[in-house]
């Protein structure tokens, strides 16, 4: 029988993979054909979703962008041999913007049933944990350690470090959470890994809380992701039943469960410690630090905290052993990182390369440039609180330290393109107001600041004592980053001050006649 | 006249309140699902959500007494969150992404189109109750911008012709 592949990941549901994988299934019954239909996670190619492959005896052949109308005219063409067809791409891993990727996070991601874990084995699935489970916890956090594995979330602590911590404490109880409330616009690295290979978040818990003596992980999951949270929920069954979870793992004398919880839509209950309280029932509002979530997270209790794909790393870490991951990057850049590729761009999708490669790359290389086809102007990078990047700054590799020079951030690795047409100055509005809808109130520089700097840059945008605006919005900025308990106002002034000194410009436009009539 | 009670000793005391609305009835075995455990309340709401449509405000007592917190703290909680809605809204909730990504693929369009549409304005509802949209902040479909969400359902490369489709498609849904 024939084996076709329609993903069930949430961007290609987006535009119609149901009613592809429908279509198919019924013209197979007409055409009296026997068809396999697996739903699959995304191969991370998302402007060729719905991505529809066949196996054969080459390979798997690529078609996409599929629609449920194309479906007769692909049967006709022989696409279950892989012949040829207008939306044909040939055999997907020899497609360049997949071959040219270093999949070592997502090496699964896309080719199995997420929830299958025959397939998940067969593509050395459970082969770290299986080694981990046989190893000293403090083996295991020096592999990590070797590993030069960073937070992936944004901050780029060193995993590591942190797990020793947690190691280290004499404690009844500590639990292991993984942060997947992954607000950053730009970014959906996390939920394709928790939709496409959802055992690989699981193994890196269960494999966390071996090393770091918890028995209870949590998840909190953004609302926003009711397909993750379904799969999730699903995998954590099926991985229970087979005895990857739960008492005695394996007969390892370990245990570690896990339960899924999810967010209501709040940007900030990212933050660690804020998640921390919405996970305990409570209103989002930050924590201050010391305590560190480590020595008092959870309920007070010792907590690893981290971002899902810092999880998802450290099964390939313990199955290849902590130099091999560390072989690939650049500097204390170790590894790879999913870069996700976002906005006014051609060829949009997921691209895990090792750190060291270019913006430039990969809005040129792999994105293609524009979607609207006209010129690049800037990249965000790093989400809502990351700086606005121009053109002339996309020769800077991918690495924390070299970003950070240069006045940018890699944060969780999403790249936002946008054209010529954007207007910086309106961009910086946004980003504070952005701040002003989703801070948690707790300090003063965030909370009314950011209300304030959308005051100031209205008054700039409309030309009104504009160089005094300007002025006071610079000292604004200062405030904020100084003065904020968290990032959330702390990071603010990045995407703002970044559209103010790397497009000046945008900001000594002519004032637009509406916002002169407002401001009277 | 009420007793008079030395300050010092009084301590802060919690009301019980048992339920009698049918609103207030669900809430306490929605919370009984959930083991009267207060760090899952998230999770309860979202449930009463889910079967009432919001969270009635005479419902905060009742879930104060079976989680052992205070009415404020309950209250505090549903109102930190954008997801939690007090009042009723419309039969489907029309999520737009407002966020950069979507921003760069004119979204600023697309809600202006919405608004204009269904003549009412982000966080409104149409005049026959059939559909509130609201903004969010990032939908994790950014390379396929902009995008929307209704219900569990979500669309990618949504501009406003395909807008309006999938507005018919949910009116005509109704109409069956
Ligand atoms: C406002 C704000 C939002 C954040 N959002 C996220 C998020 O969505 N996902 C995430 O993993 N980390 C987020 N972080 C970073 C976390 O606080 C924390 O550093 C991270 O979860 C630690 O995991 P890691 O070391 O694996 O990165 C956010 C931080 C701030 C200040
Ligand atoms: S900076 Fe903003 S989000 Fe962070 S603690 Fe202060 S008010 Fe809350
Ligand atoms: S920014 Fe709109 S879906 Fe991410």
């Amino acid at each position: 029988m024939i084996t076709v592949f329609v993903p069930r990941d949430a961007a290609a549901l987006s535009v119609g993979a149901d009613e592809v994988a429908t279509a198919i299934a019924s013209e197979a019954k007409k055409r009296k054909t026997e068809v396999r239909i697996v739903r699959n996670g995304s191969r991370g190619m998302l402007y060729l979703e719905p991505l529809v492959e066949v196996e054969t005896a080459q390979g798997r052949v690529a078609y996409g962008p599929v629609t449920a109308k194309d479906v007769a005219g692909l049967f006709e063409a022989g696409f279950l041999e892989g012949k040829s067809h207008a939306l044909g791409h040939g055999l997907t891993e020899e497609i360049p913007y997949f071959k040219n990727q270093e999949r070592l996070t997502f090496a699964r991601c896309g080719i199995t049933d997420p929830l299958s874990i025959e397939d998940y084995r067969k593509y050395g699935g459970f082969e770290g944990l299986t080694k981990a489970l046989a190893m000293k916890p403090i083996d295991i956090v020096t592999e990590v350690t070797t590993s030069g594995l960073r937070g992936r979330g944004g901050a780029g602590f060193p995993t590591g470090i942190k797990w020793k911590t947690v190691h280290d404490l004499k404690a009844p109880q500590k639990y292991v959470a993984c942060n997947a409330d992954e607000g950053d616009s730009g970014t959906f690295a996390d939920r394709m890994l928790m939709e496409g290979d959802p055992f690989c978040l699981i193994e890196g818990m269960t494999i966390a809380g071996v090393a770091g003596g918890a028995n209870k992980g949590y998840i909190y999951v953004r609302s926003e992701y009711p397909h993750s949270v379904h799969v999730l929920r699903e995998a954590i069954e099926v991985a229970r039943k087979a005895n990857w979870l739960g008492d005695n793992i394996q007969g390892s004398g370990y245990s570690f469960d896990l339960y899924v919880r999810m967010g209501a839509g709040a940007y900030i209950c990212g933050e660690e410690t804020s998640m921390l309280e919405s996970l305990e029932g409570k209103r989002g509002l930050v924590r201050y630090k010391p305590p560190i979530p480590a020595i008092e997270g959870l309920f007070g209790k010792p907590t690893i905290i981290n971002n899902v794909m810092s999880f998802a790393a450290v099964p390939i870490i313990l199955a290849k052993g902590g130099e091999f991951y560390k072989n690939y990057g650049v500097g204390r850049s170790r590894g790879t990182l999913a870069f996700q590729l976002a906005g006014n761009i051609k060829r949009g999708g997921l691209v895990e390369k090792a750190f060291g490669v270019t913006t430039r790359q990969l809005v040129e290389d792999w994105g293609g440039g524009t979607a609207s086809g006209r010129p690049v102007r800037a990249a965000q990078i790093g989400g809502p609180l990351g700086a606005y990047i121009p053109v002339s700054k996309f020769d800077v590799p991918m690495d924390y330290e070299e970003f950070a020079k240069a006045d940018a951030m890699v944060g969780h690795g999403g790249v936002v393109v946008f054209d010529d047409t954007v207007d910086m100055a309106k961009q910086a509005r946004f980003a504070m107001e952005f701040c002003a809808i989703e801070s948690c109130g707790k300090c003063t520089p965030c909370r009314i600041g950011s209300i304030r700097g959308v005051e100031v840059i209205d008054k700039i945008i409309a030309d009104i004592d504009r160089d005094k605006n300007i002025a006071l919005l610079e000292d604004l900025c200062v405030t904020m980053t100084d003065g904020s308990l968290c990032a959330m106002g702390g990071l603010t002034p990045f995407p703002v001050m970044s559209a103010l000194k790397g497009f000046p410009d945008d900001f000594h436009k002519p004032a637009p006649n509406k916002f002169l009539d407002a401001a009277e | 006249m009420a007793k008079k009670v030395a300050r010092s000793s009084q301590k802060p005391r919690r009301e019980e309140v048992s339920a009698t609305t049918p609103a207030q009835l669900a809430a306490v075995s929605v919370c009984a699902r959930h083991g009267n455990r207060p760090d899952e309340l998230l999770e309860i709401f979202h449930e009463m959500q889910h079967e009432l449509g919001f969270i009635p405000e005479e419902t905060l007592p009742v879930i104060a007494t079976a989680l052992n917190r205070s009415r404020a703290e309950i209250y505090g909680v549903l109102t930190f969150y954008h997801d939690f809605k007090r009042h009723p809204v419309g039969k489907h909730i029309v999520k737009i992404c407002r966020a950069e990504a979507c921003q760069s693929m004119g979204t600023d369009a697309l809600c202006a189109h919405a608004e204009q549409s269904l003549n009412t304005p982000l966080g409104g509802t149409t005049a026959d109750g059939s559909v509130t949209i609201e903004q969010v902040f990032c939908l994790g479909n950014c390379a396929l911008s902009p995008a929307i969400m209704v219900g569990e359902r979500l669309y990618g490369k949504v501009d406003a012709h395909r807008f309006d489709e999938i507005i018919a498609g949910l009116n005509k849904e109704a109409a069956e």
